[in-house]
């Protein structure tokens, strides 16, 4: 008690009254507003902002090589010598000035054996394409060109170049190469047909500008590339095929598809084939009294109904809302619908602009899918009981549904250019130069959607302050950069397959850290809202400390004073 | 000799004309072909909102019903469609004629229809779900009719209408989206290249505040009045005892029944639309930030879905015969195998 005197006797009311105040400011201070400031903070995991920005200059190199057989009788025995032969050719582009482009060509030049020379024997182009595969097969991405001389008859008279099926392709010597000339200008006359021959076989350079549409906005080139560009779909992880087969008139004809088997002969393997690219998933179903929408026009001269192209672009809508769809994926759709018509408005034709009928009586809509009337008039006379039973014909329906979704799927490439030879596609529907096409044109659309998106992300999270930024967003943007930085260093060094592969990895990363649900960013509020929310919460608090500690400096200045009195 | 000069005379201006009609005819081609090219994209997404709840806005669930009903005659399918509305009017229990939602008084129309598919209804209307929606950041396990599936070729129709002031439209009467939020979801769709072109129309109060802060490319918005004015609704109905409609949209909806899928009229036609006269307030229309010229952008650029064709010149010829699967017969219509559950 004694000692309780004494404190209490040192601590007069006054000043306890002042130690209250500071201890209170030094709480307040020391511990309150840091952890307000922390409490308040967006957790932002930390994203490699300096990987991210060197992938928004996106410089790429496309390798491809080429191997150029001579047969017997191109080159003379002195020219011969200086077979074989490695050239490397660049190329560079540069598309603007975050992106550029360097092609290189890696060409090497030799004699061919014994066993290639009987097989460029054969009677035709075919057959010697046929018996080169069995010599050897080329890996993926690269080609082999055959140089035939000028009197070989595989090649018809006005064409100089014969593309395969695999990825060879037979190329006739000019005349005006005789003997007497040397192995430079022999190969200087070549390369400008080797190099159409690579525009075609393997990339292009408006093929791959087109692909890097989601980085740069190009002004549109000519028109073909601008549709080619229209009519494909993205690249994506997986797409989704319905065949549908639409019977307005059920009460005449009873249909029959074999779609199962059809889609299993004709169309399954060309999906097996581009496996690599995608995952493709496959349903089929059956519409009754689905009209077309569109009134067809008698044609007298032709006893059939018309339907003119003006007219098709109306056809799609009303039957898009009866098709229905996945509901648990979000992949795109690509719908083939088998159209036949009701025994009213049989035979339907559909005419083009020029009011020419056309021979596949199909039509299809750039990402979208393809319709083809099938008339099924002439299968039974008139005397026939109604419903009449029809079998379709499957191979004639999905070779049309075959050409569509090549088409659509980007594998169709332009026309060749002038002089050249394409073989038809394979019994699986791709040739195999055409899945490398697609490949180099995939890879690289990948690759650019990819960095697009990371640096936009990247972008927009420095932008908006208030979104907050999980770990598994970090994690997933970082596993993408790893893969693009792969991607890219397998594009140059010419591994088309691991670059599609790590290509698709990085999209799918990427697409899953933009679009992830956490990422929504917190309400906006404007500061004078932000002020309106604190003041009453901190103003009520604030005041009374901040009016005694002025006190206590008011006071501590008078003692001073009086001190300064005192000595004086 | 009369008679041959006449004759050559008849002759050459035969030609002439036929001249001019087969040039004429090649330049429709051209103008048509051109059209494919000109407008950029290749299918069509409406998100169509109605913020307010309570049967007190029933006017703003008709508005919203009476543009979708538009789009989906224009051709644009419910699968492109996203339809949010707040709540309930044609079931609700205030409503004297259930199970339906008219547009003009009298009832003339019934806005509510038969086939109308509501993709976001009731309390799931929300600013999260709008912006979830908006920018693609849905959970995994959202079907796909309640998802803007579209891509860099989709040109997106948006029309918001509810209770809005000066920078904010009003969800469900407890929450608000501000304009810049809405700026910067537009901004992260153009990031990702979700549109080729997008038009905002809004039909609230202090309307064109909601466009002001717009900074993405492409983009067209149309507001029903100017800040500091409040667009006034357009007739009650009696019998069901309510605002049927607001007269901007009323307005709209009008201009809309006009156009048909194969129309020619362009977005100059559309500003035109519910001048002050009609409108009381000024709609306000912003065009600064859209690349191409208005006057070339078709209303069914937007509202409708036409479908760009190309006819099939190729054909690959299949010979191979059929091979049978496991030697069942199945066209997916109608046999179910024994022992298959589907």
């Amino acid at each position: 008690s004694l000692c309780k005197s004494v404190i209490y006797g040192i601590i007069t009311y006054r000043r306890r009254g002042q130690l209250a105040a500071l201890s209170i400011a030094a709480v307040v201070i020391i511990v309150g507003v840091p952890l307000w400031w922390r409490t308040t903070e967006t957790y932002r995991a930390w994203l490699p902002v300096s990987q991210i920005n060197e992938l928004s200059n996106l410089q790429l190199q496309l390798s491809a090589e080429v191997e150029v057989v001579f047969a017997r009788g191109t080159v003379t025995p002195e020219q011969q010598k200086k077979v074989p032969l490695t050239q490397i050719q660049d190329e560079e582009h540069t598309v603007d000035e975050d992106t550029a482009l360097r092609y290189r060509y890696e060409t090497k030049y030799r004699t061919a054996t014994i066993m290639e020379e009987d097989a460029l024997n054969q009677p035709t182009a075919a057959e010697a394409d046929l018996s080169l595969h069995t010599l050897s097969e080329s890996p993926c991405g690269s080609l082999v060109v055959y140089v035939i001389p000028e009197s070989s008859s595989l090649l018809p008279e006005d064409m100089d170049v014969y593309v395969g099926q695999r990825r060879t392709a037979l190329l006739r010597i000019g005349a005006q190469m005789r003997v007497g000339k040397t192995l430079d200008q022999l190969l200087a006359h070549l390369e400008p047909r080797i190099k159409q021959v690579l525009q075609v076989m393997s990339f292009s350079h408006t093929d791959i500008s087109a692909a890097l549409s989601d980085r740069v906005r190009l002004s549109p080139g000519n028109k073909e590339s601008i549709a080619d560009s229209m009519r494909t779909f993205k690249s994506s992880p997986g797409y989704e095929i319905t065949f549908s087969l639409l019977n307005p008139d059920p009460k005449s004809h009873r249909l029959h598809w074999d779609i199962e088997g059809a889609v299993q002969t004709y169309i399954q393997p060309l999906l097996t084939k581009l496996a690599s690219v995608a995952n493709f998933s496959i349903d089929s179903q059956t519409l009754y009294y689905a009209m077309l929408g569109v009134n067809p026009r008698f044609d007298s001269s032709l006893s059939a109904y018309t339907l003119h192209s003006d007219s098709l672009a109306h056809v799609i809508n009303p039957v898009e809302a009866r098709l229905g769809s996945n509901a648990a994926s979000s992949n795109p759709v690509l719908n083939f619908l088998l159209y036949v018509p009701d025994a009213h408005h049989s035979p339907l034709y559909i005419h083009d602009r020029k009011k020419q009928e056309v021979p596949s009586n199909a039509f299809h809509s750039p990402r979208w899918g393809g319709i083809m009337v099938y008339n099924v008039n002439g299968f039974y006379g008139p005397e026939a009981v109604f419903p009449v039973d029809v079998n379709i014909n499957m191979a004639k329906v999905m070779g049309v549904f075959l050409a569509q979704l090549r088409l659509l799927l980007g594998v169709q490439s332009s026309t060749a250019p002038s002089g050249f030879l394409v073989a038809p596609c394979g019994s699986n529907g791709l040739a195999d130069w055409e899945l490398d096409r697609l490949m180099w044109s995939r890879s690289v659309e990948n690759v650019a959607t990819a960095t697009t998106t990371i640096t936009s992300l990247a972008q927009l999270l420095e932008q908006i302050g208030n979104i907050v930024i999980n770990d598994n967003i970090a994690e997933q943007v970082s596993s993408a950069v790893t893969s693009l930085q792969l991607a890219v260093a397998e594009l140059e060094t010419g591994n088309l397959r691991f670059a599609l592969q790590y290509s698709k990895e990085a999209i799918l990363a990427s697409e899953r850290a933009f679009f992830d649900p956490s990422l929504l960013h917190l309400l906006y509020f404007p500061d004078d809202q932000k002020f309106a929310i604190y003041i009453p919460l901190f103003l009520p608090m604030c005041v009374p400390i901040l009016l005694s500690l002025l006190k206590i400096v008011s006071d501590a200045r008078q003692k001073r004073r009086e001190k300064q009195a005192k000595k004086d | 000799f009369l008679g041959e000069q006449c004759c050559t005379m008849k002759i050459l201006t035969l030609l002439s004309l036929l001249a001019t009609h087969l040039s004429a005819s090649s330049v429709n081609i051209e103008e048509n072909a051109g059209q494919f090219f000109s407008s950029g994209h290749t299918n069509n997404w409406a998100v169509l909102v109605c913020t307010s709840r309570f049967w007190f806005n029933y006017r703003h669930v008709a508005n919203t019903l009476s543009v979708y009903r538009s789009v989906k005659r224009l051709g644009i399918p419910d699968s492109h469609i996203v339809l949010m509305l707040a709540d309930d009017m044609a079931c609700n229990h205030r409503n004297p004629k259930p199970a339906t939602v008219f547009s003009h008084k009298n009832m003339e129309l019934n806005v509510y229809g038969d086939d109308v598919e509501v993709d976001y209804r009731g309390y799931e209307v929300t600013v999260e779900n709008f912006l979830r929606v908006l920018t693609g950041r849905l959970p995994p396990s959202t079907p796909r009719s309640k998802r803007l599936l579209s891509d860099d070729r989709s040109n997106i129709l948006i029309y918001l209408t509810g209770h809005g002031g000066n920078g904010f439209l009003k969800f469900q009467d407890s929450e608000e989206i501000s304009n810049v939020e809405l700026a910067d979801a537009f901004e992260q769709m153009w990031q990702k290249r979700r549109y080729n072109e997008l038009l905002f129309i809004i039909d609230t109060c202090q309307g064109a505040s909601m466009y002001e802060r717009f900074y993405s490319p492409n983009l067209m918005a149309l507001a029903s009045s100017q800040v500091g004015e409040d667009s006034l609704s357009h007739q009650p109905d009696l019998a069901i005892g309510v605002h049927l409609m607001d007269r901007y949209t009323f307005y709209l909806l009008e201009f809309l029944e006009d156009i048909h899928p194969s129309s020619k009229a362009n977005m100059n036609d559309l500003f035109k639309v519910c001048p002050k006269s009609q409108c009381v307030s000024t709609p306000g229309h912003r065009t600064d930030l859209f690349l191409r010229d208005p006057g070339s952008a078709l209303i069914t650029d937007f509202f409708g879905s036409v479908r760009k064709v190309e006819i099939t010149m190729e054909t690959i010829n299949l010979t191979e015969p059929i091979q049978q699967v496991d030697g069942s017969v199945s066209d997916g219509s109608s046999v179910v195998p024994p022992g298959v559950h589907r």
